[in-house]
């Protein structure tokens, strides 16, 4: 049990995640979350509990996925136990699906070096044939595809409700509807404030940034290095449906509710989370092609959610060297990596345990390397 | 189920109605009106399961705002009957609970 | 998907549509109207052109003088697309819309929102059962079907149109159970300081007046000042039971008809991203517009009663002043002497507004649930007490509500929870509805199948 504070700014899936990690863990944390209309990543998150291709350009990550995957069931049950939430886990396994043979043959070259790099991350290439045996129904437009026995999806407002139900079960302070504007560190006793737009202030011994889209701008107040910039990208949401798919697909999948999520585009289009005409038309063609039983599927909502991405798309975790006990968290992938956030993440930045091994690969200095350039898998 | 009507049509033409099918049972119902207005001169009370609760729901708001009139026409579910009108021979059965989606066929296709 | 371009798209072919796209004509624009219904009328002027004469006649006058301007529409030549599914309205004048399974696209150097009026939701215990509709939706089967309650029928609320529609019973021969009235005490002092305009729009009052005499003459029974309304019953509407005068009273009734006002259906304004705010005497979101209508920089304007409610004469007049500033905005030389006897005329339509407006004021029980049971958003089946216990974990908004309980969620996509989902979030933080906010509405505005994107 510690008797230190930790101020979390952010209640986002990443932030509600690591402050019930470092809560659970013994902390006493505040969560300062925005209000009704802020951007919230978790809405545009797909729900995909997905290891599967990920970390091709760095091995670390392929196995920080795997392992949290491994973790999630122990969320998902301490979440129900505590909450009467449920977020929805499903891990029968899952399925990238392909239009041309070109990319098939592309993705059974990555899926086999990250197995053969990191291990542990099996995967199946199957043929039309036997991808009808799993997803009956499949249009001929499908050529290919891959299946990991890992791989799943769960609900991610469910996810992050239960997190804030957990929060406020377990006595952490949350408070919403706050836009933080400016961090302060005290150098005499090494303690911070967090400074509100309207002037509110929180005081704190550690302090978490894990403000997505905000980070950046708070970044450099502790000394961190954040390029973070948003990507539109557009989802579609049928009517509820009965069931027909029992897998997700990584552009398709049918949510315990019944109504198929179809996505995503991956759009630079700055703040801008509007829905376009032509983007709603593409994402809608290509779920009749991959599933034409859906032409008769009613679209009931389709967004545009911004999601927080780094130059290479993989996640920042770093400590600050100039403020000790700030600590800096984003990730493109909130639902995948919840159960690490908050086993592993949130007791380390609470300062209960030791930053997890190879976390250096993870740090907002990889980008200010000038002979390095970066691109992204999104 | 059918019993007496909510609503009738006290001076419906008799030479303008149309037989529609209702559940498996033909309906007699006055010409160029919409399906719900015609279920519910024909007597039938609920129209659908709801999605959630699977508990009776039928119309509302007669006028396309409400969603509550959903049933399935012609083999298409889930279809707002307030902005549909009747036809000679349409087939209309409730709507239980959520859409499916048509039966996908194996193997070969199109 | 094609792009064909017009001076002027209008959505929606009710008294405001129908009359912006007789004026824009007029003023020598091309023009099409993209009309959800099969047939042109909108709501309240429903089946206008097939309407048998003593279906007319029970309607009332002001149902008929619909006549004159759907012919001075027909006439006009401007283009009538009918049972086409507006779901998108774009910046750049882009509509997208569905006809025929097909999503199609029309470019409108200026598009005009009148989408008109729904009714207001009446949440209270039992009104999501079979056998309960709103008033609005009765009127509709008459006017549309010719259709009459074949028993005793209760009608619930209050506001001018479930006196009218009491009234176009009794003229058909409807047998009248019981008006259930819940217009409040307040509401007669409120409407009161408006007297001075009730009398201006005295015609208005003299209908009013006239149409509640007859009531009173046929002995129609009347519960003044009810409370406390839940409709009784399992699977279907049973019977109505309410507070009256300090007691428990207990209608049977099959078919309950409830009703306390319109509101704009304000779906489309909202998708735009254009501002609304929350008016205090309506008791709902109202778009911000220009004097003519319209929303912000864009070419999109909103007339009638999607603007806000006023009523179908002014809503006709409101149509024509904005298509004489859309033609101005298109370079045509638009008749100071007509603009000036629009603007006359729309006053004299609007004296009586707020009048009604406090009268009939719909009550705070009625408009947010205090039992923790009652549905408030009837497609997910989300209960008022639930979306209280989400304000409890945090949520400020209609937003993180529906994040957190599916309120908003289904195919009605918030119309009949929108305005209560704020309404009791208000409530519960003691904020004002303009600092709640309202559902972050976009497209698609009506339910689009995805076969529909599909050539």
């Amino acid at each position: 049990m510690s008797n230190q504070t930790m101020t979390v700014v952010g209640g986002g899936l990443v932030g509600a995640a690591i402050a019930y990690g470092a809560l659970r863990a013994g902390m006493r944390v505040r969560v300062l979350d925005q209000g009704d209309t802020a951007f919230r990543a978790s809405r545009g998150n797909f729900g995909l509990v997905w290891v599967s291709s990920k970390g091709g350009k760095m091995p670390r990550y392929a196995s920080w996925s795997r392992d949290a995957l491994k973790l999630w069931p122990n969320l998902q049950k301490e979440l129900v136990d505590l909450t009467d939430v449920d977020a929805g886990l499903e891990q029968p396994g899952g399925f990238w699906l392909g239009f041309n043979d070109a990319d098939v043959r592309a993705r059974a070259d990555l899926l086999e070096r990250i197995d053969r790099e990191v291990g542990g991350i099996p995967f199946k290439m199957m043929a039309p044939s036997e991808l009808r045996q799993y997803l009956p129904g499949i249009g001929p437009a499908v050529v290919g595809g891959s299946y990991c026995p890992l791989d799943g999806h769960a609900n991610p407002l469910m996810l992050l409700r239960g997190l804030h139900a957990a929060l406020r079960h377990r006595g952490a302070e949350v408070i919403t509807g706050v836009d933080v504007a400016e961090i302060r560190h005290h150098r005499d006793n090494g303690s911070f404030e967090a400074v509100a737009k309207d002037g509110q202030n929180w005081k704190s011994d550690r302090i978490v940034l894990a403000a997505g889209l905000g980070n950046a701008g708070l970044a450099s107040q502790v000394g961190l290095h954040a390029p973070i910039a948003s990507t539109r990208g557009q989802v579609l949401i049928t009517e509820r449906l009965k069931p027909f798919l029992d897998y997700p697909t990584n552009k398709c999948r049918q949510t315990r509710e019944g109504s198929v999520q179809i996505g995503s585009t991956s759009e630079d289009v700055g703040l801008d989370d509007g829905t376009t005409t032509d983007k709603i038309e593409v994402l809608a063609r290509r779920a009749v092609e991959t599933f034409p039983a859906l032409a008769r599927a009613r679209l009931v909502r389709a967004w545009g959610a911004l999601r927080p991405l780094t130059p290479d798309g993989y996640p920042i975790y770093q400590e600050s060297a100039s403020c000790p006990g700030a600590f800096l968290a984003t990730s493109h992938s909130g639902v995948t990596l919840a159960a690490a956030h908050c086993y592993v993440v949130g007791p380390w930045m609470a300062g209960l345990s030791q930053a997890p091994a190879g976390f250096e690969v993870f740090t907002g200095d990889r980008f200010l390397d000038p002979a390095a350039s970066f691109s992204h898998d999104h | 189920m059918t019993i007496e009507p909510l609503f009738t049509v006290p001076h419906a033409p008799t030479n303008a109605s149309v037989t529609i099918m209702f559940e498996g049972s033909p309906l007699r119902v006055p010409a160029g009106i919409t399906v719900a207005a015609a279920l519910l001169v024909g007597g039938v009370r609920e129209f659908r399961s709801s999605v959630v609760g699977g508990v009776p729901r039928a119309p509302y708001c007669m006028m396309g705002v409400c969603f509550e009139c959903l049933v399935e026409i012609d083999g298409v579910p889930a279809r707002q009957s307030c902005l549909i009108p009747v036809r000679e021979g349409m087939v209309v059965t409730r709507q239980c609970g959520a859409a499916h989606l048509d039966e996908f066929s194996f193997g070969e296709e199109l | 998907m094609s792009a064909t371009a017009a001076d002027l798209v209008v959505v929606g072919c009710g008294p405001a549509g129908m009359a912006a796209a007789c004026e824009a004509r007029s003023q020598g624009l091309s023009v099409i109207v993209l009309d959800e219904q099969p047939a042109l009328g909108g709501q309240i002027y429903r089946s206008i052109e097939t309407a048998p004469p003593d279906r007319v006649a029970v309607l009332g006058k002001d149902y008929a003088a619909g006549r004159s301007l759907a012919t001075e529409f027909r006439d006009s030549g401007a283009e009538h697309l009918r049972g086409a599914v507006v779901w998108n309205v774009a910046h750049s004048g882009a509509v997208d819309y569905v006809l025929d399974g097909q999503s199609r696209q029309i470019a409108g150097k200026s598009v005009l929102l009148a989408s008109g009026a729904m009714e207001r939701p009446f949440p209270i215990k039992g009104w999501t059962l079979p056998g309960v509709l709103g008033a609005g939706a009765a009127q509709i089967l008459l006017k549309g079907a010719g259709a009459l309650p074949s028993g005793p029928v209760v009608l619930a609320g209050c506001g001018p149109l479930l006196y009218l529609l009491a009234w176009q019973y009794l003229r058909a021969g409807v047998a009248i159970a019981a008006i259930v009235d819940t217009t409040e005490r307040s509401g007669y002092v409120g409407a009161a300081r408006h007297a001075l305009g009730a009398v201006r729009g005295w015609r208005d009052l003299a209908k009013g007046l006239k149409l509640i005499a007859t009531l009173r003459r046929h002995s129609v029974r009347f519960y003044s000042g009810a409370s406390e309304l839940a409709i009784e019953g399992e699977r279907q509407a049973e019977g109505l039971s309410f507070l009256h005068r300090g007691r428990r009273v207990t209608l049977p009734a099959s078919l309950v008809l409830l009703h306390q006002g319109v509101v704009p259906n304000t779906q489309l304004s909202w998708s735009t991203g254009a501002a609304h705010r929350w008016d205090d005497e309506q008791l709902c979101w109202l778009p911000e517009t220009d004097r003519w209508g319209r929303l912000g920089e864009t070419p999109i304007y909103v007339a009638g009663d999607s603007r806000a409610i006023i009523g179908a004469q002014a809503s006709a007049t409101q149509g024509r002043l904005a298509a004489l500033a859309i033609a101005e905005h298109a370079g045509r030389d638009v008749d100071a002497r007509r603009r000036a006897a629009l603007i006359d005329q729309f006053e004299r339509q609007s004296h009586i507004r707020r009048f009604l407006n406090k009268l009939y004021r719909p009550a705070d029980a009625n408009r947010i649930p205090r039992d923790p049971a009652v549905i408030v958003c009837r497609c997910e089946e989300v209960t008022a007490g639930q979306i209280r216990g989400h304000v409890e974990l945090g949520c400020r908004g209609p937003n993180q509500t529906k994040a957190f309980g599916r309120c908003g969620m289904g195919p009605c996509q918030g119309r009949l929870c929108g305005l209560t989902v704020t309404e009791i979030i208000a409530e519960a933080r003691g904020a004002r509805p303009d600092d709640v906010g309202y559902y972050r509405i976009r497209a698609p505005i009506k339910p689009v199948m995805l076969g529909d994107f599909v050539d």
